[in-house]
């Protein structure tokens, strides 16, 4: 296939076009604009946070979230309803993402890794939260959107704080 | 031994009265010091469940009270309970969660305990005298005993038996362990978590039903129509019963109090697709054992002072500080059980449980709330006389109360004051 007849969609995702994408992702989660947020996803994917860093079978172990569509419908709609009292008011938060790399890619989907500092604040304490997060991204057409994101919490199976809000 | 006493002179033993308790219980760290020898170095506390040590060699680290501990299986089987202290200089031995070793060696001078606690080797033995014994040196070890699985140690020889202790909770706990639905039940994974706040405020929540409705809300909200009905219990016919030594049960969904009875009822539509899964392996009957189980039990037993087997899972509660305590949620699951049962499970786990689950964390909140809250108007009680003068005797003679009662409460402060008397 030349580069003439190839579809344009089947094409390699560029490291800046992933870490755009993923730091939109950021700002949206620490914005609170969930409904922005819900919308990034594809419909089978995934939101992972595993209680085991190193497991391989998220669905059969713990975990502290392992969402699907449904799951994180639900979750929002949780965090935005004014009826849990752990989430209103909410904790604010501050993440940072950067030491991106990629570790897998191919047409239209690649798995970006980077390591995430997260500060909340509430009842005037801040707690810190660093995790290495894992992205697939697939390209759906034309735009970026969140297949699989798997945090792994520097201090998974370890006593967190509740987290009243999403890393 | 003296009764621990307040600064001014008061006996401890008197903030507790029967429909009360003054907030110095939650506020004081001389309380604090004096519950973790008055209670948690004299009585039953839970260290693990079996399934997490069930081979030789296996070990898991735990804490009784403040003193870390490692439980240990050793080459014949039998269970320990291990102070974590390297008897030479103090260091711990252990610093791992969990695994499997044939001795614990002391990472500063190597000396080498095997998982019966005892001391076999030291390096540069000449360096001591010759009336140096090692038969006196071993890992400090607890008395240990396991009822159903569950194993509890204590520093106290002269305590009664864990059988005896756990007296009218024994049954209640036979009953949780129908989970396994005819498999072992095993630990399958936990959520542990941290709120600022003192250890009985967890230890209450867990036999208040009172709360549910207010704090948990947005989960109740989150279920479909028919589980709703079933979360909806207040105003119920189900109680809280006082079980002696402290421990209670709060039972939220009667209908659930024996999952192996009444197996025709219809199965609940959010267990449908795990129904259809297994329907390809099991037969109509098993099914319905399983799926029964996969939904929990409809009680809570508190086991005063740091266990409960509450509806789906095991509570662990470890005192951190007067102000900070530790929440262990561990998952069950059936040991050799069909794994979409398992799945299910740790799915309705996550739900609930956990920093992120959608129960837990306003949980938290509240019992944050709580200890922020009690800066204020020190000299005002916490009250604990929901269900007062409405309590039948249960057959056992103690008091039983309405779903809502503060029964089980009472329980525990009473037990409290018994042991803080002493």
């Amino acid at each position: 296939m030349s580069a003439m007849t190839a579809p344009l969609t089947n094409s390699v995702i560029a490291l800046d076009e992933a870490m755009e994408a993923i730091w939109l992702e950021a700002d949206l989660l620490d914005c609170r604009d969930y409904e922005a947020w819900l919308a990034l996803w594809t419909a089978g994917g995934h939101y992972v946070i595993p209680v085991d860093r190193e497991t391989p079978d998220f669905e059969a172990q713990l975990n502290y979230a392992y969402d699907d569509a449904a799951m994180r419908r639900m979750r929002v709609d949780r965090l935005v309803g004014g009826h849990a009292i752990s989430s209103t008011p909410a904790a604010r938060s501050v993440r940072t993402l950067s030491r991106f790399r990629v570790m897998e890619s191919g047409a239209d989907f690649c798995v970006v890794r980077c390591a995430q500092h997260l500060v909340e604040y509430k009842f005037e304490r801040q707690r810190l939260y660093a995790a290495d997060v894992s992205y697939r991204l697939v390209r759906e057409n034309g735009v970026l959107k969140l297949d699989e994101k798997v945090v792994r919490l520097i201090n998974a199976g370890d006593a967190l704080g509740s987290l009243s809000y999403l890393l | 031994m003296t009764a621990p006493r307040l600064a001014s002179g008061r006996p401890m033993s008197d903030l507790v009265l029967p429909d009360r308790v003054e907030t110095a219980m939650y506020t004081d760290p001389a309380i604090f010091a004096a519950e973790m020898e008055q209670i948690f170095s004299r009585t039953w506390v839970w260290v693990a469940h079996t399934s997490e040590v069930p081979n030789p060699g296996d070990f898991v680290t735990s804490y009784v009270g403040l003193q870390p501990v490692v439980v240990t299986r050793d080459r014949k089987g039998q269970l320990h309970v291990l102070v974590n202290r390297c008897r030479h200089r103090g260091a711990t031995v252990c610093e791992h969660r969990k695994g499997n070793a044939p001795s614990l060696v002391c990472p500063y001078h190597g000396w080498s305990y095997g998982q019966d606690g005892m001391l076999r080797g030291v390096p540069y033995p000449e360096g001591y005298n010759a009336d140096f014994d090692k038969k006196g040196l071993g890992l400090k070890s607890l008395r240990v005993e396991e009822y159903q699985g569950l194993v509890f140690a204590t520093f106290n020889d002269e305590m009664e038996s864990l059988s005896d202790y756990l007296g009218h909770a024994k049954p209640w706990i036979d009953l949780f362990m129908k989970q396994g639905a005819g498999y072992p039940v095993k630990t399958n994974g936990e959520h542990r978590f941290r709120f600022p706040g003192n250890w009985k405020i967890q230890l209450e929540n867990t036999t208040d039903a009172y709360h549910f409705p207010i704090v948990h809300r947005p989960f109740i909200e989150s279920l479909d129509k028919q589980a709703e009905e079933t979360f909806t219990f207040l105003g119920g016919a189900g109680f809280v019963e006082d079980l002696g030594n402290g421990h209670s049960v709060m039972v939220m969904i009667p209908e659930l109090i024996d999952l192996e009875a009444n197996l025709d009822a219809p199965i609940p539509d959010r267990f449908a697709p795990l129904a259809t899964e297994l329907a390809k392996t099991h037969t109509p009957q098993e099914v319905r054992r399983i799926v029964r189980a996969v939904g929990g039990s409809g009680f809570n037993v508190n086991l005063f002072p740091n266990a409960a087997c509450s509806m789906a899972f095991f509570r662990i509660l470890r005192p951190i500080s007067v102000n900070e305590t530790e929440v262990r949620h561990i998952a069950i699951g059936m040991d050799g059980g069909p794994e979409a049962g398992n799945r299910a499970r740790l799915r309705l786990h996550e739900h609930f449980q956990g920093p992120m689950g959608f129960g837990s964390p306003d949980d938290a909140e509240a019992w944050e709330r709580v200890q922020r809250g009690v800066q204020g108007g020190p000299d005002l009680p916490l009250m604990v006389n929901r269900g007062l003068g409405q309590e039948t005797p249960a057959e056992s003679g103690l008091p039983k109360g309405d779903v809502s009662a503060e029964t089980g409460m009472r329980a525990a402060y009473q037990m409290w004051k018994r042991m803080m008397s002493a």
